[in-house]
């Protein structure tokens, strides 16, 4: 593998689909299907929890299967904030961050001195820690979750109509792409991937290669934490279900069917995944079945994901 | 004898059943060749990951310029002045030839932070420019723009040392430059080395004899984890305890 270059149309592309995005709200409003608003705007929150994975597993090489932990912990500071009288995102989702950066810190200052299935276990176990710690938190709603009474405001902007948040999760989305497209060409990025390809010869060329990749581990918990945020101001609650390894190994899945180290793998599995779900669930109840004949044929026919088919990565 | 510029003392490790190293006193004064021989399985390559800090001792110590050093992850060590090579090519396949140089550039602390996340490295024309610098140093000015995995054998040693050089070292430790090079290639190394040492102290583990004999100013050898006899290539040539236990008739 080589360093992520992007692809040659990728910046044209995400600025027609950008500018798309934008029309949505108002296209499926003048045709009656606001309820779609809801839905699109759960697929790109999890653009954004998948991508802030992506950055862990795929550019940093860290197979973590307990990054939904820091989904979840984003979507309880929400939460929480709002009990204690915070009603404001410009507040409220800087705080998720910061909170979901700084337990994904710890969780990577010990998981990071281990390697290979042994790091894959003990995220996992650290995550299953945090479930469980907020299953039994009474005073957090226990597992039944802590739900919020209203959405939050944004700047005094009320995020209660669809739209609303639509818009605000985009602006997240767009902003954490182009801040991941920037990370992925500097210094960084560059480091972080030499550190993937061969970790003992980065560190032979003077690196502290345990700080970088704990850096990326940080990060990526950080944005999860957004996107725990936005996901309780969409769904009106934070559960203890969003920290379940089944929500992390969700995500693991859309990286995988996206594209692991392609900028925008974590956006096209979760668009992918999410569609399908909501197109199939209605047909039926055994969807799953045909999820998994999807990543069977994924891992088949292009292994490097849905994304690569799209362009090449190397230069 | 020059101050020392890396001092090994009384360095031992086992692994399991077997002693590795076995209270190994070494030191390479600045500014000299030394070449570090001994039989396959001496204890060469364990001693060199000793020395660069992929591993750590069970006891004895590592000190490099005047500086204690036992306790330094191998990145502290490269920071304070030590490269490495590897006797198996180790370099980063899929990237270019410049790319691999100008990661050892930016990995220097002189360099600047690599903790940022903003400005494409693209943009960065000192780092190339350094980078393909060194790649002139060691012939590859031309293959700049190839692949690492699709240079020669060759080629990829001589990259290997292009990258190791290019963290500036006081010392730099080669584990066989030479291995599974050519004779036409290993000539070309032996050049190399030798134009190199004139700006950098070198501690040289080496197979090939001719190569050894050449490039060192001492030879220390290495047999069974024991340190037998360190001198100048005429006092190891005619030492009757390497003669025996390693060196036979080809001298």
């Amino acid at each position: 593998m080589a360093f992520y270059q992007a692809a040659r149309w990728q910046k044209a592309i995400s600025l027609a689909l950008l500018v798309a995005a934008l029309a949505l709200p108002s296209v499926l409003t003048a045709f009656g299907q606001e309820f779609y608003i809801g839905f699109a705007t759960r697929v790109l929150i999890f653009a954004l929890a998948a991508s802030s994975l992506n950055l862990v597993l795929g550019f940093g090489g860290m197979v973590s299967l307990g990054h939904a932990a820091f989904l979840g912990a984003g979507a309880y500071v929400a939460a929480i904030c709002q009990q204690a009288g915070i009603n404001e995102a410009l507040i409220a989702f800087p705080a998720a961050m910061l909170v979901a950066g700084l337990f994904a810190l710890g969780v990577g200052a010990i998981s990071l001195r281990t390697r290979g299935v042994y790091f894959i276990m003990i995220t996992l176990a650290f995550a299953q820690m945090a479930y469980y710690l907020f299953v039994s938190a009474r005073s957090w709603g226990g597992d039944d979750g802590l739900s919020l009474s209203s959405r939050m405001t944004l700047a005094g902007f009320s995020l209660s109509e669809d739209s609303a948040l639509f818009f605000a999760a985009l602006a997240a989305l767009t902003a954490t792409m182009v801040l991941f497209g920037r990370l992925a060409d500097a210094r960084f990025g560059r480091t972080l991937q030499a550190i993937r390809e061969n970790e003992t010869r980065t560190e032979a060329l003077g690196y502290p290669v345990f700080r970088y990749r704990l850096v990326a581990f940080a990060l990526g918990g950080a944005f999860a934490g957004l996107a725990g945020a936005l996901l309780a101001n969409l769904t009106g609650l934070a559960s203890p279900n969003l920290l379940q390894w089944t929500q992390s190994g969700t995500l693991l899945v859309m990286v995988i069917i996206g594209g692991v180290g392609y900028l925008y793998g974590g956006v096209v599995g979760a668009v992918v995944l999410l569609m399908l779900e909501e197109s199939l669930v209605g047909v039926t109840e055994h969807w799953h079945i045909v999820l998994g004949l999807l990543l069977l044929g994924v891992v088949l026919f292009a292994p490097k994901g849905v994304a690569a088919l799209f362009g090449k990565k190397h230069g | 004898m020059a101050e020392a510029l890396l001092d090994v003392r009384q360095l031992s490790r086992r692994f399991a059943a077997v002693d590795a190293l076995k209270a190994v006193n070494f030191s390479v004064a600045a500014g000299e060749v030394h070449a570090l021989i001994g039989p396959n399985g001496a204890g060469k390559t364990t001693f060199i990951h000793h020395v660069s800090g992929a591993l750590q001792p069970d006891s004895g110590s590592v000190h490099f310029a005047g500086r204690d050093v036992t306790r330094l992850a191998m990145h502290e060590r490269v920071r304070v002045g030590m490269a490495r090579s590897y006797q198996i090519t180790n370099v980063f396949l899929g990237l270019s030839a410049l790319d691999n140089v100008a990661l050892a550039v930016q990995g220097r602390a002189d360099a600047g932070s690599s903790f940022r996340f903003w400005r494409p490295v693209r943009q960065e024309a000192a780092l190339f420019a350094e980078a393909q610098d060194y790649l002139v140093q060691v012939g590859l000015g031309n293959k700049a723009g190839s692949l690492a995995g699709q240079l020669s054998h060759g080629e990829q040693r001589a990259l290997e040392l292009a990258m190791a050089l290019a963290t500036k070292p006081q010392l730099l430790l080669l584990d066989e430059p030479m291995a599974g090079t050519g004779p036409e290639e290993s000539a070309r190394m032996v050049e190399l080395i030798e134009q190199l040492a004139r700006h950098v102290t070198i501690l040289l583990v080496e197979h090939d004899m001719d190569a050894v004999f050449r490039l060192a100013d001492r030879i220390s050898v290495l047999v069974n984890g024991e340190l037998i006899c360190t001198g100048t290539p005429e006092e190891v040539k005619n030492d009757a305890g390497v003669r025996r236990a390693y060196l036979g008739d080809h001298l």
